[in-house]
């Protein structure tokens, strides 16, 4: 029963119900990412506003649950915040992920994303996990340049 | 008859990692054997025999253990040549895997140093493949395409995961230089009919090749009443060691074929500015060879000729039609490949609606401790044909059982569940 722990609730509610999936203009950069062991994809949108607010992150993708699930959870902690803020997300999420499982997760600045702490000990898993915050933290730094 | 003599339990206790606790205390359900498949208790001894034992290096040590190693070795490589009924021993030359063999036939065409009209390839020579290969037998054509400026063709597959050969006499053509196809497909579990390929082949003067690594573990495979040119196959599908392959040619053909790897042993002698080269099988064999990897694959042949593989093969079968039938009551379960088990192997594909196979794959492992393969398999283009990321993928074999099946079956109402 080790997988179900990695399948928390709120990664399976978020795949059965996505949040803001959808491409949506107007935007600034758009990238694709590609999962090339598993064939998960995403296609990301970004559009920043003035100040370093994240106006809006539309996605579409497919894959597994946690790669989609992932996309949906990036989508709702980062719309609303700072750049500032949600690249610090990226970096904690990166390094839970990286953890093999014995890194503490930072809640405060995770959110949500915290529920995939169960996937970082599977190494098979990770790339599924961090293929939507990969492609963010890209359309980012092309909507800045 | 033969159901009474093939004795599954029997079989099962010649593999002890069967009888292996997965953590939390679940007993394992291996159902992955087209990826690799698992050791009996023979093979695993008789290369610790020999590397407790005879182990040296071959075909250079004069000493005793050297020349026991030579023996050993070369002894396995008599009895490959007769598994696979090859004419002659010296037809049989072990590379790495299969992946090196097709590589090493890839390697002879349109390459300066062969002059043999037959591999000559240039522009607008063709070279034919299938939708439904494993990576390993597109690869290499690629690169020798792309090397030569060669046309890379292929047939397609039907919806029902055969091979379409309705275009044959115009895909193979008196263009066409070497045709490659799986004998097996180590996706759909489709066996395609080599012969009326092999006869528009000789028509148009081509060579013909065959990717056997899902087929020679799992029936009996004659490579000269196949009547083929080149046949790749590789150890650890079946029942031997990882790090060995083997390619069988004709020996005609692999005489005017060119070196592939230059290295110790493949010499007859050397120069400053140039070599000579030793005679096949050991032109194509450059450097320390697997060793015990041999001698176990020797082995792993004594084990699977001691079941029978007529035997192995109707059992399959019997496993396949019942996998099949349980199989396709799962609602939302659709099988890619032949829905009947005529003309397949032991090998059944499959997409849960709604639910990516990497969510099935790691349900069943954890709750289940079944294994099974998920992803595409080394067979992207073949997924791509099918519009679909990726299969789950369930691979039996000689050890496997109903009972098994049965397991997947409940696995596949939990995934549904958790993922319902």
């Amino acid at each position: 029963m080790i997988a179900e722990s990695m399948y928390q609730e709120l990664i399976l509610e978020h795949y059965k119900h996505p949040q803001g999936r959808g491409l949506r203009e107007p935007f600034d950069a758009e990238v694709h990412h590609v999962n090339p062991t598993c064939g998960d994809e995403v296609t990301m949108r970004v559009k920043l506003a003035d100040g370093g607010k994240v106006l809006d992150v539309s996605y579409d993708g497919q894959g597994c649950s946690i790669s989609q699930a992932a996309a949906s959870v990036l989508h709702e902690l980062t719309t609303g915040s700072t750049v500032e803020e949600t690249l610090s997300v990226v970096d904690e999420f990166t390094r839970l992920m990286q953890g093999r499982g014995q890194v503490e997760p930072d809640e405060d600045v995770l959110g949500d994303a915290v529920a995939f702490a169960g996937v970082a000990k599977f190494p098979a898993r990770v790339k599924c996990a961090l293929l939507a915050w990969m492609a963010y933290k890209d359309a980012v730094i092309r909507s800045q340049g | 008859m033969t159901q009474q003599s093939f004795d599954v339990e029997r079989i099962r206790k010649d593999f002890p990692i069967l009888t292996r606790e997965l953590p939390g205390g679940r007993p394992l359900v291996y159902l992955d054997s087209g990826n690799s498949s698992q050791k009996p208790t023979q093979v695993i001894e008789a290369m610790r025999e020999h590397m407790a034992s005879h182990y040296a290096n071959v075909g250079r040590a004069l000493h005793v253990l050297g020349s026991e190693s030579t023996e050993a070795y070369e002894d396995a490589r008599s009895k490959i040549a007769a598994f696979v009924g090859a004419p002659s021993r010296d037809e049989v030359i072990f590379t790495k895997n299969a992946s090196e063999a097709l590589n090493l036939v890839a390697y002879s065409f349109g390459n300066p140093n062969n002059t043999d009209e037959r591999f000559r390839l240039g522009p607008g020579d063709e070279i034919v493949i299938s939708e439904m290969e494993h990576h390993s037998n597109i690869v290499p054509w690629q690169l020798l395409a792309q090397r030569t400026g060669a046309t890379l063709r292929w047939f397609p597959v039907t919806d029902e995961g055969r091979l379409d050969v309705g275009g044959l006499d115009e895909l193979v053509n008196e263009r066409t230089k070497i045709v490659s196809i799986a004998h097996q497909s180590n996706v759909l579990g489709t066996v395609n009919s080599v012969s009326p390929i092999l006869a528009r082949v000789r028509q148009v003067g081509a060579l013909m090749m065959l990717d056997a690594s899902q087929s020679v573990p799992h029936q009996p495979v004659d490579v000269a009443e196949l009547g083929v040119d080149f046949v790749a196959f590789t150890g650890h599908k079946m029942l031997g060691p990882s790090g060995i392959g083997v390619l069988w040619g004709r020996r005609e053909l692999l005489d005017a074929m060119p070196p592939f790897l230059g290295g110790g042993e493949m010499i007859e002698a050397v120069w400053m500015d140039h070599s000579t080269f030793a005679p096949v099988p050991h032109k194509f064999e450059a450097g320390t060879p697997p060793i015990v990897e041999a001698v176990g694959l020797g082995a792993a042949v004594d084990y699977l000729t001691s079941i029978g593989m007529e035997e192995i093969k109707a059992h399959e079968k019997r496993l396949v039609t019942y996998a099949l039938d349980v199989l396709q009551e799962v609602p939302g379960l659709t099988v890619i490949g032949p829905r009947t088990a005529i003309a397949r192997g032991g090998t059944v594909s499959f997409t849960l609606e709604g639910i990516h196979p990497h969510d099935v794959g790691q349900i069943l492992d954890d709750v289940y401790g079944i294994a099974v393969r998920v992803g595409h398999h080394c067979a992207r283009p073949l997924h791509l044909r099918f519009g679909i990321p990726a299969t789950t993928r369930a691979s039996l074999y000689l050890y496997n059982t109903t009972a098994e099946i049965d397991a997947l079956v409940r696995g596949l109402h939990h995934v549904q569940k958790v993922f319902g």
